[in-house]
Parts: structure tokens; sequence; C-alpha cells
């Protein structure tokens, strides 16, 4: 009987995935969320705000379009499934919704190449309009042509944090500054490991020349940061570096350090999870192919391990060729070239992590009158008062207490600072804490869906 | 500031109008925006947060963080980040609290 490999992602690693299945003959099926493949990274535009590939990706524009045009190619050749989210697994069965109905689809062997978010640390002021994460920014720009204000201040650290200040400069948008958590010393920390990629170590100091070209301000060890508003709109932001406190007006703020690994699906699907001290996070446990835990189930791509497109790219090909291996089928693939190059990304991804930590002070000192949770507007005095009280040491008894991190978005973007004030508050430290139990769905459901019976819902 | 808040159009390219509504006021948009980026082009937001916290209007753009869930005047609610605005949308902003929700 032919098996069925499902892969649930159509970035980076969801199409090397493909492409390596379909050459091996396997029937597969890819579940996308985003209506055209690509993934975060790569999203393609809107209809009609097309541009040439280099306008919209860079230096990744011969990338953007060799990914693209293999999963064009692809396309007929799969079950391909556009808009579709999972919203539940159990077993070998994935319960699925579009836009209009609900289904479940079995499945021999999963690839789950489910890419990242955003990692945030929630600030004072962050929930008013005008405030977005960076990636948000980036997709206005990149998906939209539009900057999200006419006047910008880019928050956090991390490559992101350059690259999109950089690309709204290119593009024509007013960026008043760029503030970097990180310190000079950080990067001097950071930086011989990231010589293992020595293009793209070029390719941050290039993107600073182009801030320095626009005559915007790059700030360093930036603290005590505060989003202005008047309560229907961000007017400035303020900050303190070195002794010195700043204000400066503007009417958008991006902010965000580096990426969060989406891994809900792993986490229902029953994938043991470890601390990872190089993304700071709990991390599904993998062997170095992307086996998880449990039978059948791959895991690759910044899903995963953030080690961006070109990690990505790898490791959805050595998913797939241990899904190969594992369904028995031989082949000839070139299994010690991807684990040396992979070696090296996550040499690199280690780099990065030192250079533009995390700001875990960010998250511990964050005033109590601060809202730590924007789906319930929960502030982070409320959130240390029921710890103190219950004295929960665990998230998910803190998150049950609180609500915190059990809001729409599942935690995701206040999930790193809660932790973190958890473990400053008598709590577990923070390689002990489990990770917030997600729960199904994962995202909201819209209205109105028809269930597999039939029936709406 | 407040006067020109929103977003800011960089590339327009050769799109047709799409004419909408916000709160029962006429809007205008191009084909390709989604309905997130409509709203802050034209200065408005999603809707007001039902804890009282002051107004809402997206903040991830990606579909994750479900700030920018929106009601229409049809009864639909969808993420105004993942949804192109289409002629004749009638997005009501001011809905007091959960009845922005799925499910609600
Ligand atoms: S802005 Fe985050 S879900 Fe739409």
């Amino acid at each position: 009987m032919a098996r069925r490999v499902v892969i649930i992602g159509a970035g980076p690693a969801g199409t090397r995935a493909a492409e390596t299945l379909v050459a091996a003959g396997i029937e597969t099926t890819v579940i996308d969320r985003e209506t055209a493949s690509g993934g975060q990274i790569y999203r393609r535009p809107a209809k009609g705000v097309e541009r040439p590939a280099p306008k919209l990706y860079g230096d990744d524009a011969p990338k953007a379009v060799a990914l693209h045009a293999t999963f064009d190619a692809l396309k007929s050749k799969i079950d391909y499934r556009p808009g579709t989210e999972v919203f539940g697994i159990s077993d070998r069965l994935l319960h699925l919704h579009d836009s209009t109905a609900m289904s479940e689809l079995g499945f021999d062997a999963l690839i789950l190449a489910t890419g990242a978010t955003d990692r945030v640390t929630p600030l004072p002021g962050w929930t008013q309009p005008g405030v977005h994460s960076l990636g948000g920014a980036q997709i206005a720009l990149k998906a939209q042509g539009c900057a999200i204000g006419h006047r910008v201040v880019f928050v956090g650290s991390g490559p992101l944090l350059t690259l999109v200040a950089a690309q709204y400069a290119e593009a024509g948008a007013d960026v008043a500054a760029v503030l970097d958590t990180s310190s000079q010393s950080d990067l001097m920390r950071g930086a011989p490991l990231m010589t293992a990629r020595p293009g793209l170590m070029f390719r941050g100091l290039k993107l600073r020349r182009v801030l320095r070209r626009h005559r915007i301000p790059y700030v360093t060890g930036v603290r005590d940061i505060r989003i202005d508003g008047d309560g229907t709109q961000v007017t400035g932001i303020r900050w303190t570096a070195g002794n010195r406190e700043t204000q400066l007006a503007c009417d958008g703020v991006g902010m965000g350090w580096h990426l969060r690994s989406e891994n809900q699906l792993a986490q229902m699907a029953g994938c043991d999870f470890d601390w990872d001290p190089v993304a700071r996070q709990m991390a599904p446990r993998i062997d170095e192919m992307g086996r998880s835990t449990r039978n059948g189930i791959y895991l690759a791509g910044d899903g995963t391990r953030i080690l961006g497109a070109d990690g990505a790219e790898i490791a959805g090909q050595l998913a797939a060729i241990a899904c190969l291996e594992d369904l028995g089928r031989q082949g000839r693939h070139p299994v010690d070239s991807l684990l040396k190059r992979q070696k090296r990304m996550r040499r690199f991804a280690r780099g990065l992590s030192l250079a533009f930590p995390f700001p875990d002070d960010l998250c511990t000192s964050l005033p109590d009158d601060a809202l730590l949770c924007r789906c319930e507007a929960i502030t982070a005095g409320e959130y240390r008062a029921t710890i103190d009280r219950s004295h929960a040491i665990e998230p998910n008894r803190a998150k049950s207490l609180s609500r915190v991190g059990m809001g729409r978005c599942q935690g995701r973007y206040c999930g790193a600072a809660a932790a973190r004030i958890l473990a400053a508050s008598g709590g577990l430290p923070l390689d002990e804490q489990p990770g917030l139990r997600p729960q199904a769905p994962v995202r909201p459901l819209p209205l109105g869906l028809k269930t597999p019976g039939g029936a709406a819902e | 500031m407040t006067a020109a808040a929103g977003f800011r159009r960089l590339y327009q390219g050769s799109r047709p109008k799409i004419r909408f509504r916000i709160d029962g006021r006429p809007a205008e948009a191009l084909s390709g925006d989604t309905v997130l980026t409509a709203l802050r082009l034209n200065g408005a937001v999603a809707r007001t947060s039902e804890f009282g916290d002051g107004p809402r209007a997206g903040f991830c753009l990606m579909g994750a963080c479900q700030d920018c869930w929106i009601s229409m005047g049809d009864g639909r609610r969808v993420r105004a980040c993942e949804t192109p605005v289409e002629d004749g949308m009638d997005l009501i902003t001011t809905l007091p609290g959960e009845s922005q929700w799925p499910g609600a």
C-alpha cells in the first residue's frame, strides 16, 4: 500500500522536504496555512504589489526565486492544500480546517516544518496601535508595500533588527532610530562563532553601512524602554543608554529579539522537549537528521531550531531523507555534506545568540503596571502577585491561575517574559521549566465551519 | 503626531481601487491590501480591547497574535491581517468587548 507522508508548512524546510520525497516517488501532501508557498521569510507579495525579487528579498533574491520555482514545479505532483490549518493532532490523525470546513487526514509519516514567529518581550505601551513585531513590520513592507508608520523606530536585537531597518530606509520610509539592547561586548563575544558564515557576517556590516548612509542613529546597550502614546496611537519612545535618557517622537515602533520556534504541533504530537541553551527556549529533542522522539514524526526548520532559511532548507532535506530511510526506501543522498553544512549553521546560530542575547533583565524588570499578556490585558504586577499568593513554581500552574499565556496567542508573545518573571519570583529556573502546554485549536477557529459530519458549527 | 498616524504607503503599483466602509464612513484602499492595511492607511484601528485598555490594531501581521480580529456588518469575524479587503466591506471597529472574537 502506498504510504502517505504529510508535510506541514511550505517555507524553505517544507519545500525542500517535499522535493526530496517527490523525487523518491512518495505520495506527498503539503498543508500550508498561507495561501502561497515561501513561508514567512520568502513570503510572496499580494497580487498587484509584486516587484522584482531583488527589491523584495535583497541579497537573498536568487534563493527566494529558486525556492518558489521548486515549489511551483512540485504543485502538480503533490496533494497541495494552501490556506489550510492543522488545529490538532491525535495519534496518526490530523485535524484540519480551511476557510469553510473541517476535515481529518491520516498519515504514515509527518514532517513538521512550522517555522517561527518573532520573539518579543513585552514593553510598557506595546499594545498601542502603531506597535508591531519586527517580522510584522517586514511583512507590511514586503507583502503590502507599506511602512508601519510615518516615522518609525526599531527596537530589539538580532539579525532582523538591522535588516528590517535597512529595508525600510531603502524603501523610502522615515526611520528615526534603531535601538539595540545588545552591547558591543556581546557582539565581540559572538563574532568568533559567526565567522562560520563569513558571507552573512559581512552582510550584517553592509546593512549597518546602509543605516549610516541614511543617517539613522544606531544605539546599543539600550534599557528602560517605554513606548508613549496618547490613548489612540503611539506618539514616541523613551529609553536610556549609558546614563542618558532620550525621547523620540514616532508613530510606529517595530520590536523583536530574533525568533522563536512555532512548535505547538510537535508538543501536541507528544514529542519530548529539552531546554535548548542556544535558543534559550524549550526545543523538541531530535537526532541529527530531525527524527523526533515519536515514531514517524520528523521535525525541520526554524520550527525546531532557529538556523535561518538556509539551515531550514538543509533540515527539510535531512528530515525527508530520514523519513525515506525509515520507510525502507534506500537512495543515494548527500547526507554527509548536508550534515557538514548544517554544523556550520549551528555554529553561526550559537554566535548569533551570544552576539544578540535575549534581554532577560528587560523581562524581569517589566514594571508592575505594564501589560504582560496582551490577549487578556494582564499586567506584570498581577502576574507577580499571583505567583506570590499561590507559590506557583511551574509555568502551566502560574498560567491557569493568572491566565497569562492562556489567551488567544497561546503565550507566543508573553511566554518568554512570563517564564523569566516566574524564575525571578521564586519559580523553577528557566532550564527546568516545562514549556507552556498548547491547547487545540492552535489558533482560534473561524465561525461557521462545516464539520466532517456535514453540519455547520 | 496623531494627524498622520497609521501605515504609510511606499509602493502603489497599478491596482484597482477598493471602496469600503469603516464604522459607516466611506473609505478607500487598493486591491491587494489586507483589511488591516486598509484600516491603518485610513488611520483606523481593528477593535477596542474588551479589557478597557484601549484600541488595538494588530501586532504580528502574520496571523499569530490574534490582536486584529474584526467584525463586519454581515456578521463575519476575521483576522484583519490575513483577509484581503473587498469592495463593499462594512468594517466595524467599535463593537464592545467579546463580540469581536470568534466563538463569542
Ligand atoms: S496582527 Fe497578529 S493575527 Fe493579525
